[in-house]
C-alpha cells in the first residue's frame, strides 16, 4: 500500500464527478471525500510513529532528469494528510444547502485540488512538489473566478499572480539545487545534504521563502488574501483557509529551513522571518479590531493565527513545531467553522456587516452555542483545541527570544479582544428587525457544526495522540537540523 | 530522404489535380501524401542515432532532423485539416495553396535536415517565397497584401544578410560543409579570422530575423495580424520551429567553439525579445495580434537553448516547439470559429463562450495554460527544460528576467479565459465542426498527456 492510492483517488474522482448531473454531484463529491477520509484512516491505522518515512512510491516519471515520482509519509507529512483529508467531506458538506450553477465542475475542481495539496503533503521529490504546488492553485483560481463575488475577477487575478510569481521563483531554486546536486536528483533527501556556500544558501531560502510567505500568508506578502477570502465562495474561502495556507508552512518546515541550516542560524535569517511573522500578528489584529465585515474579520484573524504559526516554526525548536503542526490542525478546523458560521449569517441574512446584526441567539440557541465554541476554540481557551498548540508555539517562541514571545503572545489577547466582541455584537444584545425571524440551524448545518465543535473539545481535552503521530519525526527533524547549525563552513 | 521527395512531388500532384478540377480530392491527397511522408520519417528513426551525410554531404538526415521533420509534418496535417472550406471561401484556386503549403514543408524538411550551408539558405529561400505567397492570398483584401509586401520587402534584406553571412563565413573558413567549418574553427584556437566573426553577426540577424526575434521583429505583428489566420498558424508554428532547428543545428555544429563571442550578443537579444514580446502583448486588443506577440516572446524563451548551448539544446527546443505549436494551432483554430461569427479578432469575441461552447472554451482555455506555462501542460515543460538548460550555463539573470516575463504573460493569456467563463454576453451557439473538434480535441489531449508524463517525447533526442 503507497501513498499513490491517496494521491490518485481524489484525481479519478473528481474525473468521475464530472459525469454526474449538476443536482447529484454533491452526493458523488461527498461519497468520494469520505472514501478518501476512508482510506486516510486506513493509512493511519498502519502508520507506525517512528521517525521513519512509510508508505513510499518511488517511480521513475522523467529518469533522464532525474525526475522521480516519489512520495512518502511521515509524522509530519500524516497530520497534513489528515487535516486536508477531514476537512474536505466537511467543506462539501457545508455547501449542501447551496445549488452552485455547473456544480458537477464545482466539485471536480475542489477534489483536484485536494490531489494537488495531497501531493504537497507527500512529495519527496522537488519537481513533483513544484506541480503538486501548481496543480492545486490552478482549481482554486477558477473556483474563485467562476462561483465567487462581484470583485471576483481583479481579485482572483491579483491572487494568482501573486502565487504564481512565488512559485516561479521557487522553481528556480528548486532547478537550482538540481543543478548543485552531483548525482542530478531532485530528491529531497539529497538536497538535505547538498555543501552549499553561506551565499547560494541565502538565496536559495529567499526564493523559497517568498513562495512560502505568499502562500501563508505572511506580512507584507498578505495584500491578496483578505479580497480573495471576500469575494471568494465559501467553500473556496475554507479550501484556501483550512489547508492551502498549510502547504506553505508545511514547505517552510519540509523544504525552506533544513535545506538551508547553516545559512538560516549564522546569517540570522531567522531573526528576519519571525519579525515578520510577528510583525503580521500584530498588523493583522490591529486591522481585524477595525473591521466591519465579519468575512473580512476572520480573514485578517486568519493572518494573525498563521503569524504565529510561522514564528513558532522559524523558532525551529522541538516545541515550536509540534505546536504548530496541532495548531495547523486546530487552525484549519477552527477557521473552517468560523466561515461556515459566517455563511450561514449571511446566506440567511444577505448580510455581513456586523453592525447590522445583534441578538441572534435569542432566536437560534443551538447557532449560538456552535459559535460560541467555534469563537472559544480560535481564541484559545484552555480545553479547546487552539489552546494547545499555542501554547506550545510560544513556548517554542520563548526559547529563542524573551520580547518576540511576549509580542507573538499578544495574539491571544488581540484575538480574544476582537473575536469576543464580534460574538457579542452579533449574538448577544437585543434582536432587530432583520434578526428577530432567524431560523435555528438544521440538517446538514447541524451535522457540520457539530462535528466541528466536537473535534474542538475532543483534540482540546486529549491532544495527546495528534501530537504522538508527529512526535519523533518532528524531533529527528529538529535534531538532524540544529546539527548542521554548527558545522564548519563548507 | 524519401520524405522530402515525397514532400516535393505532392504539390506537384495536387497542382495536376486543381487543373483538372477535382476539388474534392485535394484534401483527402494532401492527408494522405503526408501521413505516407510522416511514416518514412519516422522509420528513418534510429535509436543509436548513426546516420551519415547524403547527397555527398549536402544533407544529415539524423534522429534531430527526424523528430523536427515529424513535429512539422503533425503540425501542418492539423493546419490542412482546419483548411477545409477555409480557402475556397477566399479564392477558387484552392489547388494552389495546398500546393504552396506543402513547398514550404519541402523547404522545412530541408532546413532542418541541412548539413551544407547552401542547403540552409536553399531551404529558407524556398519556405519563405512560399510564405510570402501565402501572406498575400486574400487578393482582395488590403491587411493581406500590406503583410505580403511587407514581409517580402523586410524578409528580402534580411535574406541578404543571411547571404553575405554564409558568404564570410566561406571566405574565411573555405568551406559551406558544416563539418568542415566547425574542424577549421577548432584548428585555430587562438585568432579566429575577424572576418568569421562578422558572418557569425550577419547570420545572427538573417536568422533572428526569421525566427522574429527583436529587435528584428517588427515584421511579425502586421504579417500575423494581415495573413488570413490558417496561414499565421503556419507561420507562427511551422516555420517558427524550422527556423528554430535550423538556428541550433548551425550554432551548435559550426560555432560552438566561438561560443564566447557569439553568446552574449545573444543574450541580449533574448531578453529583448522577452520584454518587447511581452510588454507589447499586454496591450493589445486583437486576440490575433496578441498571439503575434507571444510569438516574440516564446522565441525569447527558445533561443535560451541556443544561448546555453548544451547537450541538451536539441530536446529543449523540440519540447517546448512542439509544446508551443500544439497550443498555437488550438489558439488560432479557436479563433478562426470565433471571428467568423463576430467578425472580427477581439478579445471581446470570446465572451461568455465558456457558456455557449463549453468544448471549445475548454479547449482554449488548456491552450492558453499551456502558452502561459502552468504546470500538468506541455508548456511548463518545454519551460522547465529552457530554464534548467540555461541555470546549468549560470545565466542565473537571464532566468530571473525570463521568469519576470512568464509572470507577465499571465495577464494576457488569462484575459482571454476571464472573457470566455467569467463575462457575460448575449451570443449564439457557435458550430464547431467535426474537423475542428478532431483536431482541438486532439490538441488538448496531447498538451495534458506530454504535461503529464514528459517522457513520451523527451528521448527522442
Amino acid at each position: 500500500m503507497t501513498v499513490s492510492l491517496l494521491i490518485f483517488l481524489p484525481v479519478i474522482a473528481a474525473v468521475l464527478v464530472l459525469f454526474f448531473k449538476n443536482s447529484s454531484a454533491k452526493h458523488a463529491a461527498l461519497f468520494f471525500s469520505l472514501a478518501e477520509l476512508v482510506l486516510a484512516g486506513v493509512f493511519l491505522s498502519k502508520f507506525i510513529p517512528n521517525a521513519t518515512t512509510q508508505f513510499m512510491i518511488v517511480a521513475p516519471w522523467i529518469p533522464k532528469f532525474g525526475i522521480y515520482f516519489s512520495a512518502g509519509i511521515d509524522g509530519i507529512s500524516m497530520i497534513m494528510v489528515l487535516l486536508s483529508t477531514l476537512l474536505v467531506p466537511l467543506i462539501i458538506l457545508t455547501t449542501y444547502r447551496h445549488q452552485y450553477k455547473n456544480a458537477n465542475a464545482f466539485y471536480a475542481l475542489i477534489l483536484f485540488m485536494q490531489a494537488g495539496m495531497l501531493v504537497v503533503f507527500t512529495a519527496l521529490d522537488g519537481f513533483l512538489f513544484y506541480v503538486g504546488w501548481e496543480a492545486a492553485l490552478i482549481p482554486i483560481y477558477f473556483i474563485c473566478s467562476l462561483w465567487g463575488g462581484q470583485n471576483r475577477i481583479k481579485v482572483t487575478i491579483k491572487f494568482f499572480l501573486y502565487t504564481f510569481s512565488g512559485s516561479l521563483i521557487m522553481l528556480v531554486a528548486i532547478i537550482y539545487l538540481y543543478l548543485q546536486s552531483p548525482e542530478r536528483t531532485y530528491d529531497l533527501a539529497h538536497f538535505y545534504n547538498l555543501h552549499l556556500t553561506i551565499s547560494q544558501q541565502c538565496w536559495v531560502f529567499w526564493a523559497f521563502f517568498l513562495a512560502f510567505a505568499i502562500k501563508m500568508p505572511l506580512f507584507p506578502f498578505h495584500t491578496w488574501q483578505p479580497d480573495t477570502y471576500t469575494e471568494a465562495p465559501s467553500a473556496g474561502t475554507m479550501m484556501l483557509s483550512g489547508i492551502m495556507l498549510k502547504m506553505g508552512v508545511y514547505g517552510v518546515i519540509r523544504w525552506l529551513i533544513p535545506l538551508v541550516p547553516q545559512a538560516y542560524d549564522r546569517n540570522q535569517l531567522w531573526s528576519v522571518a519571525m519579525i515578520l511573522s510577528i510583525t503580521g500578528i500584530i498588523y493583522a489584529s490591529i486591522i481585524a479590531f477595525k473591521q466591519k465585515d465579519g468575512k473580512r474579520l476572520v480573514a485578517y484573524s486568519s493572518i494573525a493565527h498563521v503569524g504565529l504559526i510561522a514564528a513558532g516554526i522559524f523558532a525551529w525548536s522541538y516545541f515550536g513545531l509540534q505546536g504548530a503542526m496541532i495548531q495547523m490542525l486546530s487552525h484549519g478546523i477552527n477557521v473552517v467553522g468560523m466561515f461556515f458560521i459566517w455563511e450561514i449569517i449571511s446566506s440567511r441574512l444577505n448580510t455581513r456587516q456586523i453592525s447590522e446584526l445583534g441578538g441572534i441567539a435569542k432566536v437560534a440557541p443551538k447557532f449560538a452555542i456552535a459559535f460560541l465554541i467555534i469563537t472559544l476554540g480560535t481564541v484559545a481557551l484552555p480545553l479547546t483545541n487552539g489552546f494547545i498548540g499555542e501554547f506550545l508555539l510560544l513556548a517554542g517562541i520563548f526559547s529563542i527570544n524573551l520580547w518576540m514571545a511576549v509580542f507573538a503572545g499578544l495574539t491571544m489577547i488581540f484575538g480574544a479582544v476582537y473575536m469576543l466582541r464580534m460574538y457579542k455584537s452579533v449574538m448577544q444584545g437585543e434582536t432587530n428587525a432583520l434578526t428577530a425571524v432567524f431560523a435555528d440551524i438544521s440538517g446538514s448545518e447541524k451535522l457540520v457544526l457539530g462535528i466541528i465543535c466536537a473535534l474542538i473539545i475532543l483534540i482540546g481535552i486529549y491532544p495527546q495522540p495528534i501530537l504522538h503521530i508527529s512526535d519523533a519525526a518532528v524531533k529527528q527533524l529538529v535534531e538532524q537540523t540544529t546539527m548542521k547549525f554548527n558545522e564548519a563552513k563548507p | 530522404m524519401i520524405v522530402l521527395i515525397i514532400i516535393s512531388t505532392l504539390p506537384i500532384l495536387l497542382l495536376y489535380l486543381g487543373l483538372y478540377k477535382a476539388q474534392n480530392s485535394l484534401l483527402p491527397v494532401t492527408l494522405i501524401g503526408l501521413l505516407v511522408a510522416l511514416g518514412f520519417a519516422v522509420a528513418a528513426y534510429t535509436k543509436a542515432d548513426i546516420a551519415t551525410p547524403i547527397y555527398s554531404g549536402m544533407m544529415l538526415f539524423n534522429n534531430f532532423s527526424v523528430v523536427f521533420s515529424v513535429v512539422t509534418i503533425i503540425s501542418t496535417i492539423l493546419i490542412v485539416l482546419l483548411s477545409r472550406g477555409y480557402f475556397e471561401k477566399i479564392s477558387s484556386h484552392v489547388a494552389e495553396y495546398y500546393a504552396i503549403i506543402l513547398f514550404a514543408l519541402a523547404g522545412i524538411i530541408i532546413m532542418v535536415s541541412f548539413y551544407n550551408l547552401v542547403m540552409l539558405f536553399i531551404g529558407i529561400e524556398i519556405m519563405s517565397v512560399s510564405l510570402y505567397i501565402l501572406a498575400g492570398i486574400k487578393k482582395t483584401d488590403f491587411a493581406s497584401n500590406e503583410a505580403a509586401l511587407k514581409y517580402f520587402l523586410m524578409g528580402a534584406f534580411s535574406t541578404g544578410f543571411l547571404l553575405f553571412g554564409i558568404a564570410l563565413v566561406y571566405g574565411s573558413s573555405g568551406s559551406f560543409s558544416l563539418e568542415a567549418i566547425r574542424n577549421w574553427v577548432i584548428s585555430q584556437p587562438h585568432h579566429v579570422d575577424p572576418m568569421f566573426y562578422a558572418g557569425i553577426l550577419l547570420i545572427i540577424v538573417g536568422l533572428c530575423f526569421k525566427v522574429g526575434a527583436a529587435p528584428f521583429h517588427f515584421w511579425t505583428p502586421d504579417v500575423y495580424d494581415g495573413s488570413p489566420t490558417l496561414i499565421t498558424a503556419f507561420m507562427s508554428t511551422v516555420a517558427k520551429t524550422a527556423a528554430f532547428a535550423a538556428f541550433l543545428r548551425l550554432f551548435s555544429e559550426c560555432f560552438q567553439p566561438v561560443s564566447d563571442f557569439w553568446v552574449p550578443v545573444l543574450l541580449v537579444i533574448t531578453i529583448i525579445t522577452l520584454f518587447i514580446g511581452n510588454l507589447t502583448a499586454l496591450y493589445q486588443q486583437s486576440f490575433k495580434r496578441m498571439l503575434a506577440f507571444s510569438s516574440i516572446s516564446h522565441a525569447g524563451y527558445l533561443l535560451f537553448a541556443i544561448v546555453a548551448l548544451g547537450a541538451s539544446s536539441a530536446n529543449s527546443v523540440f519540447v517546448y516547439a512542439t509544446a508551443y505549436s500544439i497550443a498555437s494551432i488550438i489558439s488560432f483554430g479557436g479563433l478562426i470559429l470565433v471571428s467568423q461569427q463576430s467578425g472580427n479578432d477581439n478579445f471581446d469575441s470570446f465572451n461568455g463562450l465558456g457558456k455557449k461552447n463549453p468544448f471549445l472554451a475548454l479547449v482554449i482555455t488548456v491552450a492558453m495554460l499551456s502558452l502561459a506555462g502552468i504546470p500538468l501542460t506541455a508548456g511548463f515543460i518545454g519551460k522547465f527544460f529552457m530554464f534548467s538548460g540555461a541555470l546549468l550555463q549560470f545565466h542565473l539573470v537571464m532566468v530571473i528576467l525570463a521568469v519576470v516575463n512568464a509572470i507577465i504573460s499571465i495577464f494576457y493569456y488569462f484575459r482571454v479565459i476571464i472573457a470566455m467563463y467569467f463575462r457575460d454576453t448575449e451570443r449564439d451557439e457557435l458550430v464547431v465542426p467535426v474537423y475542428y473538434k478532431l483536431v482541438l480535441g486532439l490538441g488538448a489531449i496531447a498538451t495534458i498527456l506530454i504535461g503529464v508524463d514528459p517522457g513520451l517525447i523527451t528521448n527522442l533526442i
